[in-house]
C-alpha cells in the first residue's frame, strides 16, 4: 500500500491529494458556514497563497509554505477579531489585504529573481497534475490531524454556533475554541490550495458545506454530505479535465481544461441541486 | 516620480482613492467586506474574456462585474448571503481560469491585474476612470441615508419603506464601479484593501459620520499617493503596499478607538 | 370601531402559507399602551412585523386611524461600538431614512431632532456613538427614532429584552408617559407581563395559536388562559407579580420548550422571570 503511495502518477497523486483536501475541507467547512466564517475561509485561503509564493521563492516544500502563512493569518485573524460578524470580517479584510500584499511583492521576487513567470497562475488557480508525489503523505499527516482537531471541536463550536452568549454560559471557552476553529480552518485551506489553488480553495470549503447544510437534516448527515460533495466534485474535476485534453474545443486546441473550473462548476451545481431537493422536500 | 509620463498615474490614483474612499467607508459600516473582495476579483476574469473575445477589456470588466453583483444579490436572497457571496466569486474565477487556460496572449498581464501596476492607465482611459468612479460615488451617497438606516436595523429600512433590496443592488453596483476604476491601478486582489483600509481608520477620527467619510476619503489619498511613489521607487506592485497600508490604517483605527 | 389608532380583525400571521397565530382581533384607542405577551416562539415578532408590513397577512384586516404612520423599534441594532454613527443621527435617521441623498444642515431638522432627545431624556448621551451605548439607552434612542414622524402607532420588539432591572422599569415608564403625551398606541412585545403591569391599560396574549385580548383584570384569569392554552392554568398573585400556572405539566410540553427556548436568548439572567408558564409537579 504505501509502496503503492510512492508509485502514482501524477493523476493518482491528484486523487489522493484531493481526497484528503476535500474531506478536510467539506468537514470544516460545514462548522465554517455555521459560524458565519466564509469570508476567514476565504481570505485564509489566499493569504496562504502568499506562503505558496514564498516557498516558490525560498525553495521550501509548498505545502509548508500555504499551511504556515494560513497558520499566521489565523492568528492575526484571532487578534483582531470583533464580536459581531460585521467587524470580525472587516478584521478578515484586513489580514486578507496584508497577506495579499505579501503574496504580491513574494511573486514579484519570483518573477525577477528565480524567472518563475507563470508563477502567479500556479499559486491563485492551482495546477493538481503537477503536484510531486512526495506530497501525498504529508497531506495526508495534515488531513489526519485536521479531522482528528475537528472531532474534539465539533461540539463546543456547534454550540458557539447557536448563540455564543449560550456557549460561554455552559462553559465552552469561545475566545480559545474561536481561535482553534481559524487554525483548522488554516490547515484545510492550506490543503485545498494546494489542490485547487488559493483562489479557489474557498470552492471546497463552502460549497459542499453549504449544499449540505441545505440538504441535510442533521450536523452529521450535513456533513458526511458535505464530504460526498467536496470528493465527488474533486474526482469528477479531476475526471473532466483528464478527459478534456482530448477535446477539440475552446480556442487553445489541444489543451486541457482546467481541473479547478470543473470542480468548481460540480461544487455549484451540487450546490444548486440540494437547494432543489430542499424546496421539494418543502 | 514627476515626469510626464507619470502625471496620468497620478490623475488615475486620485480618482481611484476619492472613489475608494467614499464607498470603502459603506462597505465598513455595513460590514461588507467580502462583497468588497469579490466584486474586484471577479471583475478579473472579464479582462480575460474581453483578450480572448477580441473585444474592449473595459466592456469585459464590466459585465462580470455586472453578472457579479446580480449574482451575490439574487442569490443572497435566498440564503447566506455570505455563502451566496463566496458562491459567486468562485463561480467567476473558474470561468477566468478556464478562460486563460485558451489564451497565451494573457498570460503576462495576469499578475499586473491581480496585484496591479503602477503604469497601468493610459490618459486615453481616464476619462472613464473618472465618469465610473463619480458613477460610484453618486450612487453610494444617494443612498446615504437609506443605506445607514439598514445598516443599525435591517428591519429598520424595510419597516420606514425605504427599499432596502433595491439599495442593496445599487450599494453592489457602486462596489462594482469602483472596482472597475481601482483594479487597473491597485490590482484585484487589493483593490478592496484602499477600501477598508482607509475607512477602518476614518471611522476613528470622528464619530460623525460625515466627518469619518471625508477622513475616510483624505486617508485613501495619503495611501493612494504613498503606494504609487513606493512603487515607482522599489518597482514593486502598487497592491503591495496598498495591502500592508491598508493593514496599518486598521491597526492605527483600532488603535484610536 | 371607529376612531382606533390600530384595529385588527380575524387576523393570521405565519411563515411560508403555515399560521402560527390566527383569529387574532384587538383595537386599541390613541394614548394607550397594550402588551402583547407571550412565550418565544409564539408568533409576536410574526405578528408586529405583519402590523408593518414587513411580512404577508395570511387572513384577515389591519387598519391604522389617524395618518397612518407607524413607528418600528427592532429588538436589537447591529452597530457595534465602532461605527460613527451617533445617536443623533439615528434619532434624525427617524425623519428622513428613506429618502435619497445625504442630508442637508437645517435649523429646522436640528430642532426637532432635539426636541426628541428631550423627550425621550437622552440629552446626556446624544453625541456619542450609538454602539457604544448601554442597552436602555439605545432603547430610548430608538424610541425617538421611531417617534419623531409622530406616528399613529409605535410597535416595539421585545424592548426589554436585553436590559437590567432598573433600565426595564425606566423604559416602561417613559413609554407609557410618551403613550398619554403624544397620544400614540403603543404596543410593545414581552415575555413576561410583570415589568408592564403597572403601565399596561391593555393586554393582547397570544399562545398555542391564538391570542385573546382586553384589559389586564379581563385577561390574566385563570379560566380566560385555560380556554386559550386549552387545558387547566392557574394564575397567582404573589407579591405584586403575576404567576401563570399550568397544573400537573404544562399543556403539550409547552412550558419545557418556553424555558429551553429563552435560553438562547441573550439574557440568561432573567430565566425565571421568563417561565411565566410554571409547571408544579
Amino acid at each position: 500500500m504505501s509502496a503503492g503511495w510512492f508509485a502514482l502518477g501524477p493523476v493518482g497523486v491528484a486523487l489522493a491529494v484531493s481526497f484528503a483536501a476535500a474531506v478536510v475541507a467539506a468537514v470544516v467547512g460545514v462548522f465554517t458556514v455555521l459560524r458565519g466564517q466564509a469570508f476567514a475561509g476565504h481570505a485564509l485561503g489566499d493569504i496562504s497563497g502568499a506562503g505558496g509564493a514564498a516557498a516558490l521563492l525560498f525553495g521550501i516544500r509548498p505545502l509548508a509554505g500555504f499551511v504556515a502563512m494560513a497558520l499566521g493569518g489565523a492568528a492575526a485573524m484571532a487578534l483582531a477579531g470583533g464580536r459581531r460578524i460585521a467587524e470580525r470580517d472587516l478584521a478578515s479584510g484586513v489580514v486578507l489585504g496584508a497577506g495579499l500584499g505579501l503574496a504580491a511583492l513574494f511573486l514579484y521576487l519570483d518573477a525577477t529573481m528565480s524567472g518563475a513567470g507563470g508563477a502567479a497562475s500556479t499559486v491563485m488557480f492551482g495546477s493538481m497534475f503537477a503536484i510531486p508525489p512526495g506530497m501525498v503523505l504529508p497531506a495526508a499527516l495534515c488531513a489526519v490531524a485536521a479531522l482528528a482537531a475537528m472531532a474534539a471541536l465539533a461540539r463546543p463550536l456547534a454550540l458557539i454556533a447557536v448563540d455564543p452568549d449560550l456557549a460561554a454560559s455552559r462553559g465552552v471557552r469561545v475566545r480559545l475554541v474561536g481561535f482553534a476553529h481559524l487554525a483548522v480552518l488554516a490547515l484545510a485551506v492550506g490543503l485545498a490550495a494546494m489542490s485547487v489553488g488559493a483562489v479557489l480553495a474557498t470552492a471546497l470549503l463552502i460549497g459542499p458545506a453549504a449544499a449540505g447544510l441545505r440538504a441535510a437534516r442533521t450536523l452529521p448527515g450535513a456533513v458526511a454530505l458535505a464530504a460526498a460533495i467536496g470528493v465527488g466534485a474533486s474526482w469528477g474535476g479531476i475526471g473532466l479535465a483528464y478527459e478534456s485534453y482530448g477535446w477539440s474545443l475552446g480556442w487553445g486546441g489541444r489543451h486541457g481544461w482546467p481541473v479547478s473550473f470543473f470542480v468548481v462548476a460540480l461544487v455549484v451545481a451540487a450546490h444548486a441541486g440540494a437547494g432543489l431537493a430542499a424546496r421539494m422536500r418543502g | 516620480m514627476f515626469a510626464a509620463f507619470m502625471l496620468d498615474t497620478w490623475a488615475a490614483g486620485l480618482i481611484v482613492a476619492i472613489t475608494a474612499g467614499v464607498v470603502g467607508w459603506f462597505v465598513v459600516l455595513r460590514g461588507a467586506s467580502f462583497a468588497a473582495h469579490v466584486l474586484p476579483l471577479g471583475t478579473f476574469p472579464g479582462a480575460a474574456a474581453a483578450v480572448l473575445l477580441g473585444i474592449a477589456p473595459s466592456a469585459g470588466v464590466a459585465g462580470f462585474g455586472l453578472a457579479g453583483v446580480v449574482a451575490i444579490w439574487a442569490l443572497g436572497r435566498r440564503g447566506r448571503p455570505e455563502v451566496a457571496t463566496a458562491l459567486t466569486l468562485v463561480m467567476l474565477l473558474a470561468t477566468g481560469a478556464l478562460l486563460l487556460s485558451w489564451t497565451d496572449r494573457y498570460a503576462a498581464q495576469v499578475y499586473a491585474l491581480l496585484f496591479g501596476q503602477v503604469l497601468g492607465v493610459s490618459r486615453a482611459s481616464l476619462g472613464g476612470m473618472a465618469l465610473a468612479g463619480a458613477g460610484a460615488v453618486a450612487l453610494a451617497l444617494a443612498g446615504f441615508r437609506p443605506l445607514l438606516l439598514g445598516a443599525i436595523a435591517p428591519d429598520l429600512a424595510a419597516a420606514r419603506g425605504a427599499r432596502p433590496a433595491a439599495w442593496e443592488f445599487g450599494f453592489l453596483a457602486a462596489i462594482a464601479l469602483a472596482a472597475a476604476v481601482a483594479v487597473p491601478v491597485v490590482g484585484a486582489l487589493l483593490t478592496f484593501a484602499l477600501m477598508v483600509g482607509p475607512a477602518s481608520c476614518g471611522r476613528a477620527v470622528s464619530a460623525r459620520p460625515a466627518v469619518a467619510l471625508a477622513a475616510s476619503v483624505a486617508i485613501a489619498l495619503a495611501l493612494m499617493a504613498g503606494s504609487i511613489a513606493l512603487s515607482y521607487l522599489t518597482n514593486w506592485p502598487v497592491g503591495c503596499f496598498a495591502g500592508l497600508g491598508g493593514a496599518g490604517c486598521y491597526a492605527l483605527g483600532r488603535a484610536l478607538l | 370601531m371607529s376612531g382606533a389608532a390600530l384595529a385588527l380583525e380575524g387576523v393570521a400571521v405565519g411563515h411560508a402559507g403555515r399560521a402560527v397565530l390566527s383569529g387574532v382581533g384587538f383595537s386599541l384607542a390613541p394614548g394607550s399602551f397594550a402588551g402583547l405577551i407571550g412565550p418565544n416562539g409564539s408568533g409576536k415578532t410574526t405578528l408586529l412585523r405583519s402590523i408593518l408590513g414587513l411580512v404577508p397577512l395570511l387572513g384577515g384586516r389591519v387598519a391604522i386611524g389617524g395618518r397612518g404612520q407607524v413607528g418600528y423599534v427592532p429588538q436589537s441594532i447591529a452597530l457595534d461600538r465602532f461605527m460613527p454613527i451617533r445617536a443623533r443621527d439615528v434619532i434624525a435617521l427617524g425623519l428622513d431614512g428613506h429618502r435619497p441623498g445625504i442630508p442637508l444642515p437645517s435649523r429646522r431638522r436640528r430642532a426637532q431632532v432635539d426636541e426628541m432627545i428631550d423627550a425621550v431624556g437622552a440629552a446626556g448621551f446624544a453625541d456619542r456613538r450609538v454602539g457604544d451605548l448601554s442597552g436602555g439607552q439605545q432603547q430610548r434612542v430608538m424610541i425617538a427614532h421611531a417617534l419623531i414622524r409622530r406616528p399613529d402607532v409605535l410597535l416595539l420588539d421585545e424592548p426589554l429584552a436585553s436590559l437590567d432591572l432598573r433600565s426595564v422599569a425606566e423604559v416602561v415608564a417613559l413609554l407609557a408617559g410618551l403613550a398619554r403625551e403624544e397620544k400614540v398606541a403603543v404596543l410593545m412585545s414581552a415575555h413576561d407581563m410583570n415589568p408592564l403591569l403597572p403601565a399596561m391599560d391593555r393586554i393582547v396574549y397570544v399562545a398555542e395559536g391564538r391570542a385573546v385580548a382586553g384589559t389586564v383584570a379581563e385577561v390574566v384569569r385563570g379560566a380566560v388562559l385555560s380556554a386559550l392554552y386549552g387545558a387547566h392554568i392557574d394564575v397567582l398573585r404573589v407579591h405584586g407579580r403575576v404567576l401563570v400556572v399550568a397544573a400537573g405539566g404544562a399543556p403539550h410540553g409547552h412550558a419545557h420548550d418556553h424555558a429551553h427556548d429563552h435560553a438562547h436568548d441573550h439574557s440568561h439572567d432573567h430565566d425565571e422571570d421568563a417561565m411565566h408558564v410554571v409547571r408544579i409537579p
